[in-house]
């Protein structure tokens, strides 16, 4: 239905190729993907625009946008990311980097990326838990979550709190914009039933555009955005969404960590 | 530095080399001994006399600069970094995606001691890593051995030439002795061949379909099929890459193998000792990967013996054993942990193999 939604309202994106994704059902990567792409049709990029794959769900992303793609070794994309545009400085380039990925095995790109102020654009989609490998622990996996690897749930005392990202990242010198917004629906009081505004995913295209505004000027930016995992998470879509909008968001509160060129005023 | 002399140290040469070879951007990580590589072009970052030089980077880890290599050279770059021993087994996870991607990149590694830290002394025990793959997977970096500062200077412009030529990682496998020994060195002027990136790299696709550098394929046969055409550019490379020097072997009865400055040694050695009428010669694997198999076969078909030296408990001894096959004598003398085997011991030896009369 969705799908369908979209192709009425919004037409077909220059940015996005006709493969239909692999994302499970529910998953926010597919509204990320098309938030990104919209975002290049937008700014008119495409043509100037490579992303790099990271390993984690969005590893096929190739299939799914129109521009040129590199695919980055297990959390190396910011590295990469920097390697190519200090050759090729013109270019745009950003990541879509899992929990996983960007907060655990790429936490050192990802800092040194942001430290040295490099013109780049990582999105991290935070669904606080490995999803491609199945469902492991992330250093994002909240207190007490369930997972394959934390089966009695998650044990702060032994494997530490939760990692928040943007804090990390905002508190880095180099970083130019940093900002945490989400990607699932919001179910709102209403008397005809279950009634669902999708405000956060208005944020979440701002942010996403932003985030390559801010690249165009020069900074470092990095947009991470919750997500859901229904399927490892082990629960319904909708309660998915709901366990975002009520437990990941007050440990991962949204807002706006960094932005030294004031895009979110403009 | 084209068309001058210098008096240089190996690493020093090997960055000059790699800047007339055309170099465009070098990711650093230091590491002894080969820091006066990414120190030397730091220094000339800048320098009018290399246009193409547009980026220096010291990067915050090993894999961190690999990466960036990975990068640059996606984009069509002429990239480099140089590492040693314990840093050369951190870029083998890049080097394993580079050769899956195809991509064209260049890495040094100026050998020195381990396993582990080891010490900083030479070796040549990187041979396993540097020549069998190193990283996960099926494939092969070329692997070119320089043995004196000269050749460090010239082998960064062969190394770029053969990676972009087999879109394949180049290694230059030195030793620490080579790349902190001084010497005279000359740099011819180099007009850095050319080779078109625009049907590969990613650019930008302005007015073509997107370029896809890429390591993952799901579909087995598919893969099956990309790792054999790699490995038919491998057979190619197998073909007219060889490169070797072959000294005094024409007559000699006994033929020591040797590389980087294991073969400098062996070849006082051999001076000295057909001076005294031993027939003995030298051959020297300048490319240890393609491996001159096929030039080893006929030298052991002439019946001559061999004695394999080298700065490891016996690597490339393996190659020269099965690239001269059964029935044929082949012994070996090994010096490590930094320890280089001098002429007398080579002669000795070569007296316990009753080569030398006593």
């Amino acid at each position: 239905m969705s799908q369908v939604a979209y192709t009425v309202k919004l037409g077909k994106l220059d940015s996005l190729s006709d493969t239909p994704t692999h994302y499970c059902a529910g998953c926010e990567h597919g509204t990320l993907t098309r938030l990104i792409a919209a975002a290049m049709d937008h700014l008119g990029i495409r043509e100037r625009t490579v992303m790099i794959d990271s390993v984690g769900c969005s590893v096929l992303a190739y299939n799914y946008f129109n521009c040129d793609h590199i695919v980055a070794a297990h959390g190396r994309a910011p590295a990469v990311a920097a390697g190519l545009k200090r050759v090729h400085p013109e270019l745009m380039i950003f990541s879509v980097q899992g929990d996983g990925d960007a907060a655990s095995i790429g936490l050192l790109e990802l800092i040194y990326a942001a430290k040295r102020s490099t013109p780049i654009t990582v999105f991290l989609l935070n669904n606080a838990i490995y999803g491609m490998t199945g469902g492991q622990m992330a250093p994002t996996t909240l207190e007490g979550q369930v997972t394959t690897t934390t089966p009695y749930g998650r044990d702060v005392h032994l494997t530490g709190r939760e990692l928040d990202t943007s804090k990390l990242v905002a508190a880095i010198d180099g970083a130019s914009y940093v900002k945490r917004a989400s990607l699932a629906v919001q179910e709102i009081s209403s008397q005809r039933g279950k009634v669902y505004t999708i405000k956060n995913i208005l944020d979440a295209k701002k942010s996403v555009e932003n985030a390559f505004k801010v690249q165009a000027l020069g900074g470092f930016a990095f947009v991470e955005l919750l997500g859901t995992c229904s399927i490892n998470w082990k629960l319904p879509i909708l309660e998915a969404k709901s366990f975002v909008n009520e437990r990941m968001v007050k440990k991962f509160p949204l807002g706006v960590f960094k932005d030294t060129f004031g895009v979110e005023k403009q | 530095m084209g068309g001058n002399r210098a008096y240089l140290k190996g690493n020093e040469a090997l960055a000059y080399g790699a800047l007339e070879a055309g170099l465009n951007a070098y990711f650093a990580y230091p590491i002894t001994p080969s820091s006066e590589i990414p120190e030397t072009l730091a220094k000339e970052f800048g320098n009018k006399k290399y246009p193409e030089y547009k980026f220096f980077l010291q990067a915050a880890s090993e894999l961190e600069a690999i990466n960036m290599v990975i990068g640059a050279a996606s984009g069509g770059a002429r990239a480099m970094t140089a590492t040693s021993s314990p840093g050369f087994s951190l870029k083998q996870e890049g080097l394993s995606y580079a050769a899956c991607m195809e991509l064209p990149l260049l890495v040094a590694d100026i050998c020195r001691a381990g396993p582990g830290l080891g010490n900083l002394g030479p070796e040549q025990s990187d041979y396993f890593q540097g020549t069998k793959g190193g990283g996960h997977g099926n494939y092969r970096l070329i692997v070119l051995a320089p043995a004196s500062v000269q050749e460090m200077a010239l082998l960064p412009r062969v190394g770029f030439d053969l990676a972009f030529r087999y879109r394949n990682p180049t290694l230059i496998l030195a030793d620490a002795f080579t790349g902190q020994l001084k010497e005279d060195v000359e740099f011819p002027e180099l007009s850095p061949e050319q080779f078109d990136v625009s049907g590969w790299a990613t650019t930008g696709a302005k007015g073509r379909l997107p370029h896809i550098l890429n390591s993952l394929e799901l579909d087995y046969q598919r893969h099956f099929k990309h790792i054999g055409r790699i490995y038919e550019k491998y057979r190619q490379a197998q073909e007219k890459e060889v490169r070797f020097e072959d000294y005094r072997t024409e007559d000699a009865e006994t033929v020591i193998v040797a590389f980087g400055i294991a073969s400098r040694i062996a070849k006082g050695t051999v001076n000295k000792l057909r001076s005294k009428g031993v027939k003995v010669g030298l051959f020297r694997p300048i490319t240890l990967w393609p491996f001159p198999q096929v030039q080893l076969k006929a030298l052991a078909s002439q019946g001559k013996r061999f004695l394999v030296v080298e700065l490891n408990t016996g690597q490339m001894l393996e190659d020269v054993k099965l690239a001269v096959g059964d029935g044929v004598a082949v012994d070996f003398l090994g010096k490590w942990g930094g320890v280089v085997p001098t002429e007398t011991e080579m002669e000795s030896k070569l007296r316990r193999l009753e080569v030398v009369a006593a």
